[in-house]
């Protein structure tokens, strides 16, 4: 399978979706003139790891910042890691970043996939 | 000459530390933030606030990038027809914004924005929750519908808002966070 590796810039993430060496992580900040467009390669590249993802995955997101656009689209893509199985989420956040930390919490709500919840 | 004290004069009372007037783009936004940022480093604010004032300027500027009509009247042409402001006033940031929008949008627009300021904290919460749950995609202009909530909630504070009449079509939107 292809390998996402994408450069973080001062409006968009860095992202590795790499399913060779089990490396998926989205971090950075996030605020793209059209997240919709920017996101549907993850979301592609997802659909196609759904049918026959590794053993376990584990899909770390680790944002400074994301704006509400792209919220919507993180939801999506938690939605897409709840139909594989084994998937859990490593979910960072900045030590004093309680916003972060909430919004890690409200989605783990939203989604039935295990997260856990990290400091950087 | 005098307009260039009198609207220095305004800055100061209002304690505007940053206004920009013009054309409102993806680029700009970035640019307006990244000047914003080194102004909060320059003085060691606190990342947590900086954190806050980000988050709401972003959804500020790109409300005006997705949303702001069209409006040809008088002075105004469709490349000079928002504002975006941002202020300090003791240890607390005010960041405002302004934009024409069609007054059939009006009704929907203040009704929205006087439902969220009828929330609490925990009903801010629920309402994005239900709201990003429920939203099959995003609009047409790329927004997920969240702007206004996500501000609230950040600001910790009423959103307060303006509409000037501009003509029989259009209004001058204010909106003020802090």
């Amino acid at each position: 399978m292809e390998v996402i590796n994408l450069d973080g810039t001062e409006d968009t993430p860095k992202i590795i979706l790499d399913r060779n060496n089990g490396i998926f992580e989205i971090s950075g900040r996030s605020l793209p003139e059209d997240s919709a467009e920017f996101y549907q390669p993850v979301l592609d590249w997802l659909d196609e790891y759904g049918k026959n993802p590794n053993p376990e995955t584990n899909f770390i997101f680790k944002l400074e910042y994301f704006n509400t656009a792209s919220s919507k689209l993180i939801l999506d893509i938690l939605s897409k890691l709840e139909d594989i199985d084994n998937t859990s989420i490593s979910w960072y956040y900045h030590e004093d970043d309680e916003d972060m930390e909430e919004a890690g919490t409200e989605f783990s709500e939203l989604v039935e996939v295990p997260f856990e919840f990290k400091t950087y | 000459m005098k307009y260039i004290y009198e609207l220095h004069k305004t800055m100061v009372a209002r304690n505007l530390i940053l206004v920009y007037e013009g054309e409102f783009t993806q680029e700009i936004t970035k640019s307006v933030l990244a000047m914003a940022e080194r102004n909060m480093d320059a003085i060691g604010e606190d990342s947590a606030v900086k954190r806050k004032v980000f988050n709401v300027m972003v959804e500020c500027l790109q409300n005006i990038v997705k949303h702001s009509d069209e409006v040809e009247d008088g002075i105004y042409t469709d490349k000079n027809s928002a504002i975006f402001m941002i202020g300090k006033q003791d240890d607390k940031y005010i960041i405002t914004s302004g934009n024409p929008v069609a007054n059939d949008k009006i009704e929907h627009l203040q009704s929205k924005l006087e439902y969220i300021n009828s929330l609490d904290k925990e009903g801010l919460k629920t309402y994005y929750k239900d709201k990003i749950k429920k939203s099959k995609g995003l609009s047409p202009k790329g927004g997920a519908g969240l702007g206004f909530i996500d501000m609230a909630r950040k600001s910790g504070q009423k959103l307060q808002f303006d509409f000037e009449p501009i003509n029989d079509n259009i209004s001058f939107f204010s909106l003020k966070n802090w």
